[in-house]
């Protein structure tokens, strides 16, 4: 009993020091990565080829997506301003909520789970199948070779994710609302373009869809090069990536909500 | 370095989310619409703004000529200070009339500009003299019944 006892209050302060090893040895990977990056600025094809898996490959569920969710918004958003016979403010509502956060924050969330898991699956399997060790051999370093350019990739591509989501989810909205119901058409866009402000709304979508590329990608990197070699631990660490990554996207969401949005209207 | 369908790939990856942001940004945003960078400024003292905030539309006959800038506390005269951004091409008489309206029942509050027949025009910096405060929905309620009663005696 009291052995059990001491066991369980051991194994706690383990993990808690465990946690804060691998954020520390996480934060050193980052900045690692960071002072690495030249190479694949000076060889950007590397990075252009990382493009095409994370960033054309995520194409499709992103513009599926951003075309339902709008759909969605516009009709839920349809009946209850109907109600008001304010039917023709959907546009405003519609655009507001996918600029401001559904955009960046359902696009990093499918990102995370599209290119994120397989960035890390990627560089875990290399892991365990020794490549990296082997590109260390060769006087390669894997952290400039294969990290920094699926970390920049992942960068560049998150932003244009967000912009693609949002504007069909803009479009999904139109094509509920305007065809499909018959809200009027010069309404549905002006009260849209009168409500949205480009400094205010879109550039802080920008801001924040540019945050999320950098938080899903530094934890997909690290949990791939963290990550077991097994076969075991690779699946855990693609896990752990969509898990931990979908959490700081939203948690770093409403932190930068609070900071971009407090004040304004 | 050969060219490769990747690269078309990611070309037009690239493209379609410029394409994108622009749309955003013109489209949704409005971006050309109003240039707040040929603007004058103008102020107004109102004795009570009501709901109107930082941002709000500037309008005259229902078209938007500028927008709301600042809006302070002035305790030597004990009202709020309404900062306004003009744009430059629209010029108002000296003795504008501006007042605080509200857009529908339940719209959002900005500031009607009422052209006078003066000869001089609005400068930039220049103070608007006659202005109308928001309506207050209590105000007016209570000087409603304060007439009922005084009717009835």
């Amino acid at each position: 009993m009291f052995r059990h006892l001491i066991s369980s209050v051991r194994s706690i302060g383990h993990r808690t020091i465990d946690g804060i090893w691998r954020l520390g040895y996480a934060s050193r990977f980052f900045v690692l990565v960071l002072l690495k990056s030249g190479t694949s600025l000076r060889r950007f094809n590397l990075v252009i080829r990382e493009l095409y898996f994370t960033g054309v490959l995520s194409l499709i569920i992103i513009v599926v997506s951003g075309l339902f969710v709008g759909m969605v918004l516009g009709l839920q958003g349809f009946e209850t301003l109907q109600k008001y016979g304010s039917e023709s403010a959907v546009g405003t509502l519609v655009a507001l909520s996918l600029v401001r956060e559904l955009g960046p924050v359902v696009a990093a969330l499918l990102f995370a789970s599209r290119a994120g898991s397989a960035i890390t699956a990627e560089i875990g399997l290399m892991k365990a199948t020794e490549q990296l060790a082997a590109m260390g051999m060769m006087a390669v370093d894997p952290i400039a070779r294969v990290v920094a350019p699926r970390f920049w990739s992942g960068v560049i591509s998150m932003p244009l994710l967000a912009a693609i989501f949002s504007v069909m989810g803009v479009y999904g909205g139109y094509l509920v609302t305007v065809v499909f119901i018959g809200v009027d058409e010069g309404s549905y866009w002006s009260q849209m373009q009168s409500a949205v402000d480009f400094r205010f709304d879109i550039l802080n979508g920008f801001i924040k869809s540019c945050f999320f590329g950098v938080a899903v990608t530094a934890i997909a990197v690290f949990e791939g090069y963290d990550a077991t070699p097994t076969a075991e631990g690779v699946s855990g660490a693609t896990t752990r990536t969509v898990v931990t990554s979908s959490l700081v996207i939203l948690g770093l969401d409403f932190i930068l909500t609070a900071f971009m949005f407090r004040g304004v209207s | 370095m050969q060219r490769t369908t990747m690269d078309l790939w990611v070309g037009l990856f690239v493209g379609v989310g410029i394409i994108a942001l622009m749309i955003l940004s013109l489209k949704v945003g409005n971006l050309n619409a109003y240039n707040p960078s040929q603007s004058y400024v103008i102020t107004g003292n109102f004795e009570n703004i009501g709901g109107l905030k930082v941002r709000a539309p500037v309008k005259s006959a229902g078209v938007v000529v500028g927008r709301v800038t600042d809006i302070q506390f002035s305790t030597q005269t004990y009202d709020a200070l309404v900062t306004m951004s003009v744009d430059s091409r629209f010029t108002f008489p000296k003795d504008t009339f501006a007042s605080i309206l509200t857009s529908g029942l339940l719209g959002e509050q900005y500031v009607g500009l009422a052209a006078g027949g003066d000869e001089a025009v609005l400068k930039d910096g220049d103070k608007i003299m006659k202005t109308n405060s928001a309506m207050v929905l209590e105000e007016l309620i209570g000087r409603f019944l304060f007439d009922k009663a005084s009717e009835s005696d």
